[in-house]
């Protein structure tokens, strides 16, 4: 079964004193509706791109968990490093990334970050504060991004650095090994690392029941000794004033940090799959009552008084945003074929083509004679 | 220069490339204050600090996942498997995270993932194995595996410099019983190189590690009772396999006996088999041979282990049968 949604459903964490998404100015909240809306509309249009067959593998969307990814990078700094997970587009943004190239990265582009090499949002910029935009590729096996990360944070602690690191998990990720070695390795090491677990009620077809016997995730705090807080992730004002406090906390040297986002995954694992295991009209329920978006629209127009000229001209400006980096996209070259025998080691820089692929001239191959051939002795019978 | 074992040289090159750059640095369990298991690590905690020499919890996915995040940020983490049988732990890091950094998301990994492997030594199943076939396997990994003690040595320090992750096996059942004077200044041995450890011109032994004792110990039997005088092969690097010494030898001899600690089936003697058939093949006189382990887990019984682990009987009528088809 899906989250019980109850009091998440209705409208949020109340305003309250102290709270430090509330207190944002209204031009930062503009910033991240902004971040909201191009996660949704980019991947509206990589929707378009792969029913068209542009996009040459499978399509992840993060349709109604937006607010999570946005409010909780929005709180990281930009020397920070991040490690986002299939449905954190929206964080990537805001550390960075460039619809471009999360355009190319999909149509496999011979210019997009991996050079094709690898699918969708996989990719990162990782390194020195300032010159890096400090966020971390992921790989598919679920959970390995937290000891990796763990490594990461470690290097700050090492090296005295101001900086905290941030990874996110899904629900399922969190019955992993890695996880768990991740983030005890980390509680042990008291390092600035904050690990968020998105809860969004399946992993692939997988209800959150069959997953884990604890009640609430963050209940898994506990068991490493460390500090854990839950929230509504679909109201972005509380995600980042959640997310926010952890990172402080992380920074002043409290150690790690474990968040549950409690949100709901509206599409499904990935654009392949119908969803057929949701019970009827929860997916419509959450649309209709939830949608993170909604959401915070009402909070710009009631309490921040914004009128929709200004979310109309936000919305436009996305749009020809997205248009322009399509249309790069769409002409960016195809990877060389010969390109993939690259890199795979720093010494040797690339690899050999296997004789078959280098057009070498078959005829001549393997008519060698050498000056020892013949020297078996049949009269021996071929054995000792 | 005094002689020092096999141990005591794997010490010496971590001990200088600590001194020599403060990237590097150690991660794994007991390694510290107890200086681990064998005592390779012995005196580092005291001597750089528990910074730089860090006991982690038993988590060898931590401990592998967390030396790549810290490679990828400049560091040179050395990492030790308290026993290699444990690196199977970390298998899915090694080699779906570690090994594909670099290709498909041009993360810098120099990073050494070292630890006692192989038999002889009545360890039994779980601390006695050669799992580095697995690794071969995976592009993206090197694989080095010392037979001795100025090999262990620099081949350490080589690993430990390379821009890429080495998995570094050590045979315990040389680290005390194989010693060796250190080339004296900055003992580096390059990656990918094998060492011709005997010269002859009958036949090549191709191998590696404790078995190449074993192999030596054969070929001086064989030049006394029989006059056949053997080559042996020690391919110290295992990925990237070093194909112009091994072609080399090959082209000399004319027959190749293979002999390796590891399991047969799927063992790196059917790769070197399949690359002197492709490359050589007009060079034998003889099939390829291959002296190994049975495919059984190891046990430890030592009537049972010996029976189980190549020995140096097997290898001597192994040579015989061969130069003699």
């Amino acid at each position: 079964m899906p989250p019980k949604t109850g009091l998440l459903a209705t409208g949020g964490t109340a305003p309250r004193a102290g709270h430090l998404g509330e207190a944002l100015p209204t031009e930062q909240k503009l910033e991240l509706y902004y971040w909201m809306r191009l996660t949704r509309t980019l991947e509206e249009r990589l929707v378009a791109l792969y029913r068209q067959t542009k996009v040459v593998g499978g399509l992840f969307r993060s349709l109604g968990q937006e607010a999570d990814s946005v409010g909780s990078c929005y709180a990281l700094e930009q020397r920070d490093v991040m490690s986002p997970l299939i449905r954190n587009m929206g964080a990537m943004l805001v550390k960075g990334a460039t619809p471009v190239e999360i355009l190319k990265q999909y149509m496999a582009r011979g210019d997009s970050p991996t050079r094709g090499r690898e699918l969708n949002i996989h990719f990162g910029d990782l390194g020195e504060a300032g010159k890096t935009r400090g966020f971390l590729g992921q790989i598919s096996p679920l959970g390995d991004m937290v000891p990796v990360m763990a490594g990461v944070t470690l290097t700050f602690k090492m090296r005295g650095e101001d900086r905290v690191g941030l990874v996110y998990v899904g629900d399922g990720a969190t019955s992993t090994g890695a996880f768990h070695e991740g983030i005890n390795f980390a509680a042990v090491q008291q390092l600035p690392l904050v690990v968020i677990i998105e809860n969004n009620g399946y992993a692939y077809s997988t209800p959150t029941s069959k997953q884990s016997a604890v009640k609430q995730f963050v209940d898994k705090a506990i068991g490493y000794g460390i500090t854990g807080e839950r929230c509504d992730g679909n109201d972005v004002l509380a995600v980042y004033d959640c997310t926010k406090r952890a990172v402080s906390r992380a920074r002043a040297g409290e150690g790690t940090q474990l968040l549950e986002f409690m949100t709901f995954r509206r599409k499904g694992h990935a654009e392949h799959d119908n969803q057929s295991y949701v019970p009827d009209g929860e997916i419509e329920r959450w649309a209709a009552e939830n949608d993170p978006i909604d959401r915070f629209v009402r909070v710009l127009r009631d309490r921040e008084h914004v009128p929709q000229s200004t979310l109309d001209e936000i919305d436009a400006r996305i749009h020809a945003e997205i248009d322009a980096a399509t249309d790069v996209a769409e002409a960016s070259p195809l990877p060389q074929p010969h390109d993939a025998l690259i890199g795979v080691y720093a010494d040797p820089p690339a690899e050999k083509p296997l004789w078959y692929r280098e057009g070498a001239d078959v005829s001549s191959l393997g008519k060698e004679r050498a000056e020892g051939w013949g020297t078996w002795d049949a009269s021996k019978g071929g054995k000792s | 220069m005094a002689e020092i074992t096999y141990l005591e040289a794997i010490r010496e090159a971590l001990d200088e490339e600590m001194a020599r750059d403060e990237h590097v640095f150690m991660l794994g369990e007991d390694i510290g204050a107890f200086g681990g298991a064998f005592k390779v690590t012995d005196g580092l905690m005291a001597k750089y600090g528990e910074a730089r020499v860090i006991d982690s919890p038993i988590s060898e996915i931590a401990i592998v996942g967390a030396a790549a995040g810290a490679a990828h940020m400049g560091m040179r983490p050395v990492v030790e498997m308290q026993f290699i049988d444990f690196i199977a732990n970390a298998y899915d890091m090694l080699t779906n995270y570690v090994a594909t950094a670099r290709y498909r998301a041009f993360l810098p990994t120099p990073m050494v993932v070292r630890g006692p492997s192989g038999g002889y030594v009545r360890g039994g199943p779980f601390h006695s194995q050669n799992p580095e076939a697995g690794f071969i396997h995976t592009p993206g990994l090197k694989v080095v595996y010392p037979a001795t003690a100025e090999d262990a040595k620099g081949l350490m320090k080589a690993a430990i410099r390379d821009d890429d992750c080495v998995l570094f096996f050590e045979h315990k059942y040389l680290y005390r019983r194989i010693k060796g004077v250190m080339p004296a200044g900055d003992h580096v041995v390059p990656i990918g190189k094998a060492r011709l450890a005997r010269e002859g011109k009958d036949l090549s032994i191709i191998t590696y590690a404790a078995a190449m004792h074993k192999s030596l110990e054969a070929a001086d039997r064989l030049s006394k009772e029989d006059g056949i005088e053997v080559e042996v092969l020690d391919l110290r690097t295992l990925a990237p396999l070093d194909d112009e010494a091994i072609f080399a030898t090959v082209r000399k001899t004319n027959r190749v006996l293979i002999v390796h600690e590891d399991t047969r089936t799927g063992g790196i003697a059917g790769e070197l088999t399949a690359r002197i058939n492709e490359s050589c093949f007009a060079h034998l006189d003889a099939p390829v041979l291959r002296v190994t382990a049975h495919d059984i887990p190891l046990p430890y019984a030592p009537a049972l282990e010996d029976f189980v682990l190549p020995q140096v009987d097997d290898i001597v009528l192994a040579v015989r049968r061969l130069v003699s088809w």
